[in-house]
């Protein structure tokens, strides 16, 4: 018999923070398990949020928080999940956690020994576009603010270990397992990017002024590699016209995902207000293919950003994009749909926006966990429409992104669902009427 | 607690070197030193770290050692380590109101990086304004209050039966009030469900089927809420039947599941003129009663009425599914009746709805993109028939459609009744005439007023899936203060002087939390365990009547001259 009652949530952005906290505020012990060394996840990284324009890690920042305070949730950062037996309300969890090299305990997240580490490798964070150290935090408001040593890229100089005034730094730190008993589970994975790269005609990984959305929104962020400034990577000039490119490898039977990925529409809308504001004589162009304006106050921000802020929407499938090598500049080759011409426009940066897929670690997570996947990669639910979160094991759930595509506030939402049926779910198992 | 207002202040000041975050650009010692000439600092020292277990420790020995009643440690963010501050206080026997942070590393060595003298001086600055409000800080007391474990679930559809069976099943006791006679709210309506394909009424019998019978829910039919008042934890109800039967209960939340109506395209489109011009959900009702004659060819019109350019601006999202779906089982009744969809942009987003697009173009299903600005026309033609004059934009040319059978997809719309409702609960509507919840992003079933959720299309326009998923979370979000029992509230509320109040009633209406209503004598009252301290009634109130309790004006304006340098009274 257990004293409390458990969940295991596996994955720590958005989706699985509001899970753990609605489950940890009603008394529950919750478990977070999250693989990189800080919850957060995508929301994160992302400069500002649509249609409130809300600075996203400000609003985030207070949850990431509330995790760590929260004495019911215990946050397990830098770890996976290796192996889960047993059935609802007994599951057994095995968790690897990977050494930091930082005694957490004693570490401040002060930030001297990054500030001597010699290695500077690109920052995941910024999606690469940036650089961190080899011991770092992945971002400032990462919780929990413990550094991590990067055992790749660390040349054990000790350098780090010699400044630490806490004498945080274990070199000699190693794996570890943990064993979790737990009543329930909810798998909120989110998402990963198409590959880009894919789609070669549109020059991305070649041409340097060829970004993807996400390192576009680091690009934005006053928290990103040029602290905010928006500035050409190429030559740090300030771009006077940028071009988004919509559906790259998304609602595509040709080498890419057949699904709308449901937010590249309202995040390029809400990107391309952000340039003009930063900016406000470059000039925006978004090339869509079926505009996707279909939740609350989208169609509105969307007329905002045509009507007040002069972004330019073209329905057009682009064909190509062309690098002038001397000066980085761009053309893109499109043909209008509306007018039926072939055209070009000539511009500094060209912002694909990449299908948003599952992850391919779903496929493992499946295994482990014994759970259907679709033929997309994401979790089956047990019933669209009438059990969304539930899945084809009794006592694991599902949310957020790793169910279906969906934006922020329909995973938070969800994640609550999730959070209800793990609780009714444990209820209903203590009276022993589990249907 | 209430003799430490009488007490001379004895302040300590801990100032944190932050590793060398602070003291590699502040003189640290220095301003410990400082810190020791203010008034009523008794005590003062500087810490590696104060935030470590060792730091802590040194607060607690320092309130023992020399008897303090104020503390103030100078580091870092309060938003990150205030909470730890004032738990070591609260366990040295100092009331945690009576604690103070002053910010020395993101207002100052981090500003100031390369300029350590003048960020000295700035720390001093800051210091001397958190001893300035330490000195008028006064002990508060977080009140508890006892949470009715049982909800009221306003709606009987989906959503609102979803979440009665949720809190059911977690043990809660459920008051699920519907206005019709009957259960089922919009489903009882609709035909087949995508993307399953499931008949609605095998769906509705099946969650009716769990709600009629579980000891926890109490279905209230053919009723109203009447009256709501009280607070989270504790709202009395009262609720009226049709015949007149009234009933009131206490429930510690309340959910507003109330869904959506649908627009009647009245004068659109030869809609009431012409009997071959008929709604969505017309259609979806003839399909369902198997009343649909053979059309030799059905044109749709989606965004009848929605995505306008003003009045009614949103995208209903479930009119694009709603057309594809019925345009497909049109084609498998009849498959020689060819289906026209006239679309905007085709609303397919999500997991399976671009591929619904792509089936129904290859059974054959025409679909003509048409612009807001040059909108279809349907005029009457030849044997009753129907002429639909469309720009088709993609072609760049007008087209002429004759049609038998023209379906005008409307969008989902708020009821015309939910006015009062809003007004009895005091959650706001938004311009989209929905409801209007916390915070768009991450608050997106709650209301502002603590201990009412909302879900469902009453939020906004969703499918079944959706408001399923919606209904299950609003059934956690209200499940939590219910399984605490007990809440604390905030300390630092609004206070009135109802000697300086004129019962103006400004701040009543400038609450967003519903906090503040006039009292039997005509002046404001505010209920403190609604009140979240946010201190807009006391920066709008005409006559200075509210003060906000732990940001005083006094205490306020002696920080704000400390700030300027002037001696402190």
């Amino acid at each position: 018999m257990k004293a409390n009652q458990s969940v295991l949530v596996i994955g720590g952005g958005i989706a699985g923070i509001q899970a753990s906290l609605d489950l940890a505020n009603r008394g529950l012990k919750v478990y977070l398990v999250e693989k990189t060394p800080s919850i957060g996840g995508r929301m994160a990284q992302l400069d500002k949020t649509f249609p409130t324009m809300d600075c996203s890690i400000c609003i985030l920042a207070p949850k990431m928080i509330e995790c760590f305070r929260q004495p019911n949730l215990t946050i397990l950062t830098y770890s996976e999940v290796q192996e889960v037996s047993g059935s609802a309300g007994n599951f057994t969890v095995k968790i690897l956690k990977k050494p930091r090299f930082i005694n957490v305990e004693k570490c401040t997240g002060c930030g001297v020994c990054a500030q001597h580490c010699p290695v500077e490798v690109p920052n995941e964070f910024d999606m690469g576009i940036g650089v961190r150290k080899a011991i770092y935090v992945p971002f400032p408001q990462a919780v929990p603010l413990k550094y991590t040593i990067d055992e790749e890229h660390c040349l054990k100089c000790g350098l780090c270990q010699r400044m630490c005034q806490a004498e945080a730094v274990d070199l000699n730190q190693k794996p570890e397992v943990a064993h979790l008993n737990v009543d329930a589970i909810i798998v909120a994975t989110g998402f990963e990017l198409f590959d880009a790269q894919r789609r070669s005609e549109y020059g991305y990984g070649k041409y340097k002024n060829v970004l993807i959305s996400l390192e576009f929104e680091r690009l934005l962020s006053a928290s990103g590699p040029t602290g905010g400034h928006l500035l050409r990577l190429s030559d740090g000039r300030i771009p006077k016209r940028i071009a988004f490119i919509q559906c790259v490898g998304s609602r595509s039977l040709k080498g890419g995902v057949s699904f709308c990925s449901s937010a590249c529409c309202m995040y390029a809308t809400k990107e391309a207000i952000l340039i003009r504001e930063h900016i406000p004589e470059c000039e925006v162009y978004i090339f869509y293919n079926e505009l996707k304006v279909f939740g609350k106050g989208y169609q509105d921000f969307v007329t905002g950003a045509q009507t007040h802020w002069g972004v330019k929407y073209i329905r057009a499938l682009p064909g190509e994009v062309v690098q002038d090598s001397k000066t980085g500049d761009l053309t893109l080759w499109y043909e209008d749909t509306i007018e039926n011409v072939t055209r070009s426009i000539e511009v500094d940066v060209v912002v694909l926006c990449p299908a948003l897929i599952p992850r391919a670690a779903n496929k493992e997570v499946g295994v482990i966990l014994g759970l259907e996947l679709d033929e997309h990669g994401f979790f089956k639910p047990k019933d669209p429409l009438f059990a969304p979160v539930d899945t084809n094991v009794l006592g694991v759930f599902i949310c957020g992104y790793c169910q279906s595509p969906k934006d922020i506030p329909e995973s938070v939402a969800e994640a609550s669902a999730a959070a209800a049926r793990a609780a009714e779910v444990i209820a209903l198992s203590a009276s022993k009427e589990v249907h | 607690m209430e003799h430490a207002e009488e007490e001379v202040p004895r302040i300590g000041v801990f100032i944190c070197h932050c590793g060398i975050n602070i003291g590699g650009v502040v003189n640290v010692p220095e301003v410990v030193k400082y810190a020791m000439t203010l008034p009523n600092v008794v005590y003062s020292e500087d810490n590696l770290y104060t935030c470590s277990s060792e730091g802590l420790g040194k607060i607690k020995e320092g309130i023992g050692k020399y008897n303090l009643n104020r503390v103030i440690v100078a580091s870092c963010t309060p938003r990150t380590h205030e909470p730890l501050f004032r738990a070591t206080c609260e366990e040295a026997g100092v009331n945690k109101y009576l604690f103070e942070m002053a910010n020395i590393r993101e207002h100052c060595s981090w500003a100031h990086m390369h300029e350590p003298d003048k960020a000295t001086e700035k720390a001093k600055d800051i210091v001397r304004m958190a001893v300035a409000k330490a000195r008028l800080l006064k002990p508060q007391d977080e009140l508890e209050i006892e949470v009715t474990p049982s909800a009221l679930v306003i709606g009987g559809g989906i959503s609102g039966m979803t979440s009665a069976l949720c809190l059911a099943d977690q043990g809660f006791k459920v008051y699920l009030v519907e206005k019709e006679p009957e259960l089922g709210g919009m489903l009882r309506h609709l035909h087949k469900l995508y993307p399953t394909m499931l008949n609605a009424s095998e769906g509705l019998n099946k969650i009716v089927g769990g709600v009629k019978p579980n000891k926890n829910i109490e279905v209230w039919t053919s009723a109203v809420v009447k009256q709501v008042k009280g607070f989270i934890g504790n709202f009395d109800v009262s609720v009226q039947r049709g015949n007149g039967e009234t009933a009131n209960f206490r429930v510690g939340t309340i959910i507003v599941a109330t869904g959506a109506d649908v627009f009647e395209p009245v004068g659109m489109y030869g809609y009431k003129k012409y009997d071959n011009v008929i709604t969505q959900f017309k259609l979806e009702q003839l399909l369902k009663d198997s009343q649909l004659k053979k059309p030799e060819r059905v044109v749709m019109i989606q965004c009848t009425g929605a995505r306008e350019e003003k009045g009614r601006t949103y995208c209903s999202r479930i009119c694009c599914m709603e057309a594809l779906k019925n345009a497909l089982l049109v084609k498998e009744l009849y498959p020689e009746t060819d289906v026209y969809i006239l679309f905007r942009d085709l609303q397919t987003y999500g997991k399976d709805y671009e591929d619904w697009h792509r089936m129904a173009q290859d059974r054959g299903v025409k679909f003509i993109k048409y612009n807001l600005e040059k909108p279809p026309e349907v005029v009457a033609g030849h044997d009753g028939k129907l002429t639909i004059d469309v720009y088709h934009a993609l072609l760049g040319e007008q087209v002429q459609i004759e049609s038998d059978l023209v379906i005008l997809s409307t969008p989902l719309v708020q009821h015309e009744d939910v006015k009062e409702l809003s007004q009895i609960l005091k959650v706001p509507l938004g311009p989209d005439g929905f409801f209007f919840e916390a915070h768009v992003k991450l608050r997106p079933i709650d209301f502002a007023t603590d201990g009412i959720y909302v879900c469902g299309t009453a939020h906004s326009p969703k499918n079944m899936a959706e408001s399923v998923s919606q209904a299950l979370g609003v059934a956690s979000r209200a499940a939590i203060p219910m399984a605490v029992k007990r809440l604390r509230t905030e300390a630092i509320t609004a206070m009135v002087d109802e000697s300086l109040c004129s019962g103006c009633g400004t701040c009543v209406k400038i609450c967003p939390y519903g906090a503040i209503e006039k009292d039997e004598k005509g002046v404001a009252r505010v209920t403190a365990v609604v009140c979240k301290g946010c201190g807009t009634c006391g920066a709008s109130c005409p006559e200075k009547a509210i003060t906000m309790r732990h940001f005083t004006d006094e205490q306020v304006v002696a920080q704000a001259l400390a700030a300027l340098g002037r001696a402190v009274a």
